[in-house]
């Protein structure tokens, strides 16, 4: 993809060798803007330690607001009713928010989507609702219906069934739950209505194996953002944080700008917002059961605002605040941090004038340039985040690796 | 939770301050006896993942950077029985193989073969056809059940057959004494939905290639292929290399013939329309007519999801992804196994078919593909490859012992990609060297040379291979 800055690649190959070379260099061009390399290194350690804070505490965030909907869920199913299912819909809603922010931290091969990353555990879509449940239609269809086959639902069956055969066959994580709760989304105007009385014996087919299957996919995603949790918690040398600690500064910095950039320009703008734009089609909308995407695509924006700024709002309101990339880049080229501040503003706004539900607004003709704005705001940060890496010394390809 | 030590895992390539770049050139950091590391020229990526060969081409215009995501959902997305809801993705069958494109190019890789008894959607299908030829050159398909076994059906229609294979060890030996098995895969049709097959059926299975790079296949001039073609062997080589030339239903015209095992496809749309009425029976203004037999009526007349049920436009979306799928580069190139290895594939003549090289030109539609330096290791064209891998069933031009030699890129990353290292047409291999050892034919004497190489020989070619 054009975002990522083109270098002629073979020179790239002689890095490691060149590695003393490479940070001689870095250390002269440092000392030509004025600042002394120790100045810059201090500066970028700071940025890093901040960052893995952020990191922690959003995690930390999800999995509180995911125990609170387990909880939830657990009194759905003692006592199903409308009242139940709507105060666990609302917790489902609540876990959302941190975890959308947390999606800046991916695509560089960090904990949550190294070779053996949970992320397609937590948050896989778009998922065919056939492929787990009753849909219109096919009342008979989906892993819960198919008795002989499985005949018992369980752990490990689930893990095993998520993404096997095909991509959209997704089992498990986030959006399972949402479509356990809310079901098919039938309309543009609301979100899916699944009866409460799916989870009650006697009045709809496999309530008992529906309750349990909700069960065990939100006792999983509690386990997957409880190691998310760990990888990234203080004072522990062997995790993932203390190794992206100790790791070669620039290339933490290169991870996070990663994160960010591919987030924006591909993940966001390419696979969430431009693809159900085009296709017109709510079935490519990241939340299309419970019409949450709108939240989901604000939560992302607002993840990639957070590593720019250095400050993360919490969910109990304080906030984990400290230098962020935009003083890195301050230091550096104090113009071109300007200009990827406005940019975020922009991708900001522009995600914030989408209106709800995103359903709608892709195919409503007043709504749809707004969708595009935001493509292309998100699209333009990615972009910028590609060559603002360059400046601080780090090749972003922000093309998305799915 | 064990994490793997390095963060970045190749994913991204280490990169430099572009101030450095004139300096370096100057220390004359590249090393010029490796082999060619950029297999896809300027579009390749450096991506070790498991999403290897699901990254869009470096350079995509920034429209194109857009519909590769709306190409890739089509890929991804389940198709579902019309009527539906759903009208974009509804049309399934009423018979068919998969259910999406990704249920047999899993994360745009390579299907397999069945592992077990009865394991099914792994990507490996069974072509049909008769002994004689019909006005286009093609072959008469079976009267019944069409050109390919579908082992699926929608509700309410009885899926063709269920493809079972049985192997068969076949003992051998290298110079230096030692051994190895290979299996021969025996198929067997069972469970026949609609009575016997034709007497004179020949079958053909054949698993799912990996998606990457078909876009700059495409845009190798034809005249750069034909200039390899040696049809009667005039050079004495013992290898002919034959352009396959088949019907291009967009043209109208017979084309030459670039992708699929025996080439029988000329374009990256006649490829990606072909596989959705195939695979899908999702019908396409490429392939209009719905794959039902004149006497099966349920099939017939079984609802429709549109006319043709992928338009145009979003067609057009899948094959624009089809073809800008990045290649990945060679992962290590300046190592020292990989170096020899790359020798000793040229010395032994893997490089006579497997041709390393080649010159992109002009592509029609997307600019980042053209004018590249690419390292496919194929030459596209057909080759007799002997007894024991013939199917024994003419495609076109391609003779029952004829395949094309295909594209290299890409093979050392199946097991990251896909998890599973089977090679070969029909997945037979179940390493690099078993693939090697299935080479007969034209490949006779290079198969030869292979068994006589000590072991530390055969494992620096492995080595080679694999970093592609």
């Amino acid at each position: 993809m054009s975002g990522a800055v083109t270098i002629p690649t073979h020179i790239g190959r002689t890095m490691h060798r060149q590695q003393t070379f490479f940070l001689a260099v870095f250390v002269l061009v440092l000392s030509s803007c004025g600042r002394s390399a120790a100045e810059r290194a201090a500066l970028e350690s700071a940025v890093i330690a901040n960052y893995v804070a952020i990191v922690h505490s959003s995690y930390e965030d999800s999995l509180t607001r995911t125990k609170q909907l387990q909880v939830a869920i657990s009194a759905f199913l003692d006592s199903p009713s409308d009242a139940t299912l709507r105060i666990t819909k609302e917790r489902w809603l609540a876990a959302r928010e941190p975890y959308g922010q947390t999606e800046a931290y991916r695509f560089y091969g960090g904990p949550i989507d190294d070779a053996d990353g949970p992320e397609g555990l937590i948050n896989a879509w778009p998922l065919d609702e056939a492929y787990v449940d009753y849909v219109e239609g096919a009342p008979r269809s989906g892993i819960l219906s198919d008795l002989s086959t499985y005949p018992t639902i369980d752990r490990d069956l689930l893990i095993s069934l998520n993404e096997a055969g095909a991509e959209e066959n997704i089992s498990v994580g986030f959006h399972a739950i949402e479509f356990l709760l809310w079901g098919q989304d039938r309309s543009v105007e609301g979100p899916g209505e699944r009866p409460y009385t799916d989870y009650v014996e006697g009045e709809a087919a496999h309530a008992e194996r529906r309750a349990r299957y909700l069960a065990i996919v939100a006792d999983l995603l509690i386990d997957n953002l409880e190691d998310m949790v760990a990888a990234w918690a203080p004072d522990d040398p062997e995790n993932y944080r203390a190794e992206f600690t100790a790791m070669d500064r620039s290339a933490a910095i290169q991870n996070i700008l990663i994160g960010i950039g591919v987030l924006s320009k591909s993940e966001l703008a390419g696979e969430r917002i431009f693809t159900a734009y085009d296709n017109q089609d709510q079935e490519d909308e990241h939340s299309c059961f419970s019409d949450n995407t709108h939240r989901d695509i604000i939560a992302n924006a607002l993840g990639i605002a957070n590593v720019f700024t250095g400050r993360y709002v919490r969910i109990d309101g304080t906030s984990v605040e400290g230098l962020g990339m935009n003083d890195l880049l301050q230091a550096v080229d104090p113009q071109s941090a300007a200009e990827l501040a406005s940019l975020i503003d922009r991708g900001l706004e522009s995600v914030r004038a989408i209106p709800a539900p995103f359903d709608r607004a892709i195919i409503d003709p007043d709504s749809r340039p707004l969708v595009l704005e935001a493509v292309y705001a998100l699209q333009d940060q990615g972009d910028k985040i590609a060559q603002v890496g360059t400046q601080l010394g780090v090749t972003i390809n922000t093309a998305l690796p799915e | 939770m064990s994490r793997s030590p390095s963060p970045l895992k190749g994913r991204i390539k280490p990169a430099l301050i572009v101030s450095v770049l004139p300096l370096l050139a100057l220390t004359g950091g590249c090393d010029s006896q490796h082999p060619p590391e950029l297999l896809g020229g300027q579009t390749s990526i450096y991506n070790v993942t498991p999403n290897a060969f699901s990254q869009p081409a470096p350079g995509l215009e920034r429209e194109q950077e857009l519909l590769f995501f709306v190409g890739n959902s089509f890929f991804n997305q389940n198709w579902v029985t019309a009527p539906s809801s759903t009208e974009a993705r509804d049309g399934l069958g009423p018979l068919f193989n998969a259910r999406s494109c990704a249920g047999c190019h899993f994360k745009d890789g390579r299907g397999r073969p069945p592992e077990s008894d009865g394991e099914s959607g792994t990507g490996l299908l069974v072509r049909l056809s008769l002994p004689n030829r019909t006005e286009d050159g093609s072959y008469f398909a079976d009267p019944i059940y069409g050109g390919q076994i579908q082992d699926y059906a929608i509700q309410g229609i009885l899926p063709e057959a269920r493809v079972t294979i049985l192997g068969e060890e076949i003992r051998g030996e290298y110079t230096d004494g030692t051994t190895f098995t290979l299996r021969q895969p025996v198929y067997r049709i069972e469970e026949l939905g609609y009575g016997e097959l034709h007497p004179d059926i020949m079958l053909s299975p054949r698993v799912a290639p990996q998606m990457i790079g078909m876009g700059l296949l495409e845009a190798i001039p034809e005249e750069k292929i034909l200039a390899n073609a040696d049809p009667s062997d005039r050079d004495g080589d013992g290898i002919s290399g034959r352009p396959n030339r088949v019907w291009d239903r967009s043209r109208n015209s017979f084309a030459l013939g670039r992708f699929g095992w025996k080439a029988n496809q000329p374009t990256v749309l006649q490829q990606t329309a072909g596989a959705f009425l195939g695979d899908i029976g999702i019908t396409t203004s490429v392939f209009p007519e719905q794959n039902c037999a004149e006497t099966h009526v349920e099939c017939l007349e079984a609802q429709r999801g549109g006319n043709p049920e992928i338009d145009d436009d979003d067609l057009m979306k899948v094959v624009l992804y089809a073809s800008s799928l990045a290649v990945p580069a060679m992962r290590n190139p300046d190592d020292p196994q990989v170096i020899k290895g790359g020798e000793i594939f040229e010395d032994i003549g893997c490089g006579d078919c497997h041709t390393p090289s080649t010159l992109t030109g002009i592509h029609p539609t997307i600019p980042a593909l053209s004018e590249q330096t690419i390292h496919p290791y194929t030459d596209l064209l057909l080759h007799d490859m002997g007894e024991a891998l013939a199917d024994r069933r003419p495609d076109f031009e391609a003779t029952g012992r004829e395949w094309r030699t295909p594209p290299l890129w890409g093979i050392g990353l199946f097991e990251t990609v896909n998890g599973h290292t089977y090679y070969l047409h029909d997945g037979r291999a179940r390493n690099l060297s078993e693939a090697i050892l299935w080479h007969g034919g034209e490949a006779a004497a290079v198969r030869t040379r292979f068994l006589k190489l000590p072991l530390a020989q055969r494992q620096a070619l492995v080595q080679f291979l694999q970093s592609l």
